[in-house]
């Protein structure tokens, strides 16, 4: 039954997102890697007035094994509210939850028990396939519909990837989304410009250079992708390729700006193969009306001793920063970049997108450093800040430790064991710290590893808007 | 046409200009794009040439069916039409999909015209153009027979005028009035779900055609 008055979490513009009311829980990606256990989506009391407080306080397993839980996202948002479609009397309340690794596709529903939600759909791999796609990746709410990215092709071709477009009623497939992908072979994430009519999309590798871990012939081979793409959301048309340039292997995530009148974003790139740095482009309009792309952000490899690594790095003496995920938050002021292998979380006050300023980081995990969290000093981490997400309104970070499973394995083979922060922004000087009272960890996820979480009501990377 | 009618032609196309969906939001947002009030009131043009064109086209249908039809005829299966239309709209949990923010003019009008279509806007004016007799004709025969085409197109198309121009008015001081004095926010409280709204309009006049015209 559709609603009287909007979902009350839709707002017209990132400015009044920003007002919206702290989240009381939060949605988890946790996947076992051994496939012994089924997946599933783990629940967090981040509400700091409820005793439960940082505790997991639900949990729902996924009916089958294997499926490797990555990026997930809400079957509507404040997308809705945009003229050209409007349809704000749609509920918020489906979680649209691929495996990366299964292809099968999984909605919750929210609602009723928010602690532990239902599972009302899966969407089973041949269905995925009616749209040319598997190994779905990322989830966007849309004027269309809900749009999943992909990285591989069905029936087990290796590719291309790509966008499938699902109903947000139903969430029937409807098919592949565009009409004209251009040059863009490899899948990863990918975002939009909505009032601009402009979608970037990103590129990571097909399912057989990802799947048993990180190829080493190929990194080196300067095989993995590292271009980003532009289309006509009207047209589903490609428009522009922008090369990084092929030493710069992996460009992952996409943020634009939330602001509709803005026309740029970020993207970050995993490692250069030149020098093991990781770094983060600047996508502007530039004066010709084209899209141009400048490396705004380097995060140099830190030295190690060959004993302090993994297999994987030892012949190279460094540990690689590996920028695996950034996160902008709603008012595009600031600008969270994961150094996944370093073990860092850096905060870039972003005002001037052209000019990043380092302003707060946080050491958790790292190949070498290990470092602990505060709640307990001791116990020496694993894995790094990976998954960043961000409240809307600007104020808590959270973040969580696992990359991909086989590449966990090779990074961190020791085993990444499982954990979740939540950090504290300082919005007027920048800065974060790390939240003492807020540190699940360890057998409270059952002995599954967690990759990405969603906040109740939206976070900062669920949203988009139309109105400035 | 009578005053009666005159108002009721107005009234509607004020209630159709009340609706976010069929015009005065999209023109805020390019307003608020542009940062320019003008833009709010030139993105109305094509907006509403689009919801003139889709109603004229009903318009126009019934008033041709009731050049060789008996206009109690055209009641009745209007009528029906509106009903079961209204029952669609409100069963269905499909929705208007468009995917596009930045329009040409034509685009726009193009928007428009189909947005209007999909929700049945020219339907809703099935009962006035029917109870409107044909010019020359006495009201008491003008139920039993078919009249002169091009007079009937005449008055199908001063019937669509009245309406439009009532329609953007209200959709023209509407978006100014959320575009400089109430803000984004008055969305997220005023905007009910007009589309059940419609339906249930829909449905009430056109079973009042039916009913009155037997």
């Amino acid at each position: 039954m559709p609603l009287w008055k909007p979902d009350p979490t839709f707002y017209p513009s990132p400015r009044q997102a920003v007002s919206a009311p702290a989240e009381k829980l939060a949605y988890v990606a946790a996947f076992d890697r051994s496939a012994e256990q089924p997946d599933a989506i783990a629940v967090l009391d981040v509400d700091e007035t409820s005793d439960s407080y940082g505790r997991v306080v639900g949990w729902t397993d996924l009916p089958h094994r294997g499926d490797e839980l990555h990026h997930f996202g809400w079957n509507a948002c404040s997308s809705a509210l945009c003229p050209s479609s409007p349809h704000p009397h749609v509920e918020r309340r489906y979680l649209i939850v691929p495996g990366l690794r299964s292809s099968r596709i999984y909605v919750l529903d929210t609602k009723d028990n928010p602690k532990a939600p239902s599972i009302v759909r899966t969407i089973e791999p041949a269905e995925l396939a009616k749209a040319g796609y598997s190994r779905p990746h990322t989830v966007h709410c849309g004027p269309e519909g809900i749009y999943v990215s992909n990285l591989g092709g069905a029936d087990g071709a290796e590719g291309p990837g790509g966008i499938a477009l699902l109903d947000h009623d139903s969430f029937d497939v409807l098919g592949a989304w565009e009409i004209d992908r251009g040059p863009q072979y490899f899948g990863y994430d990918f975002w939009w410009h909505l009032t601009r009519d402009v979608v970037v999309t990103s590129e990571w590798g097909t399912p057989s250079m990802i799947e048993d871990g990180l190829v080493g012939e190929l990194l080196l081979g300067r095989k993995y992708g590292h271009s980003i793409h532009f289309f006509d959301l009207r047209k589903r048309r490609h428009l522009q390729t922008l090369d990084l340039g092929d030493q710069h292997q992996m460009a992952l995530e996409l943020r634009p700006a939330h602001d509709p009148t803005k026309e740029y974003g970020f993207v970050g790139v995993v490692v250069s193969v030149e020098d093991l740095s990781a770094s983060v482009w600047l996508w502007h309009r530039d004066e010709t009306g084209d899209f141009a792309v400048r490396k705004v952000i380097e995060i140099p490899a830190e030295p190690a001793d060959a004993a302090d690594l993994p297999p994987i790095l030892q012949p190279f003496g460094a540990v690689p920063p590996l920028v695996t995920d950034i996160d902008l938050s709603v008012d595009d002021r600031y600008l969270y970049v994961s150094a996944w292998g370093i073990g860092k979380l850096l905060q870039y006050d972003v005002s001037d997108p052209f000019a990043p300023r380092l302003t707060g980081e946080v050491r958790l995990g790292g190949i070498v450093t290990k470092a602990a969290h505060p709640a307990a000093p001791d116990l020496a981490l694993a894995g790094g800040p990976q998954m960043v997400e961000v409240s809307r309104d600007g104020r808590r970070v959270y973040i969580t430790n696992s990359l991909y499973g086989a590449w966990d394995d090779q990074f961190y083979p020791d085993g990444v064991g499982a954990w979740a922060a939540r950090l504290d922004v300082d919005l007027d000087n920048g800065g974060l710290t790390p939240d003492p009272r807020f540190f699940p960890h360890g057998d409270e996820f059952r002995g599954r590893r967690v990759h990405q979480t969603r906040l109740q009501g939206g976070d900062a990377s669920s949203d988009s808007y139309c109105f400035p | 046409m009578s005053w009666l009618e005159i108002a009721t032609l107005a009234g509607l196309g004020a209630f159709h200009g009340l609706n976010p969906g069929m015009g005065w939001l999209f023109a805020v947002a390019i307003g608020l794009q542009e940062r320019s009030a003008l833009a709010v009131l030139r993105s109305l043009v094509p907006i509403a040439a689009g919801h003139a064109l889709s109603v004229f086209a009903v318009a126009a249908l019934v008033e041709g069916l009731r050049s060789v039809l008996a206009t109690r005829v055209v009641a009745i299966a209007g009528g029906l039409v509106m009903v079961g239309f209204g029952l669609w709209r409100a069963l269905s949990r499909r929705h208007f999909t468009w995917a596009g923010m930045r329009l040409t003019p034509w685009q726009l009008t193009g928007w428009s015209f189909l947005m209007s279509s999909v929700h049945g806007a020219g339907l809703m004016l099935v009962p006035v153009l029917v109870a409107n007799p044909p010019p020359g004709v006495h009201q008491d025969h003008a139920l039993h027979a078919p009249s002169d085409p091009s007079a009937l197109l005449w008055q199908g198309l001063a019937a669509t005028t009245v309406h439009t121009v009532a329609m953007v008015t209200v959709a023209g001081v509407i978006g100014l009035l959320v575009y400089r004095v109430l803000g984004l926010e008055v969305l997220r409280k005023a905007w009910v779900n007009l589309d059940l709204v419609w339906a249930v309009a829909l449905i009430g006049s056109g079973a009042a055609a039916v009913v009155l015209t037997l």
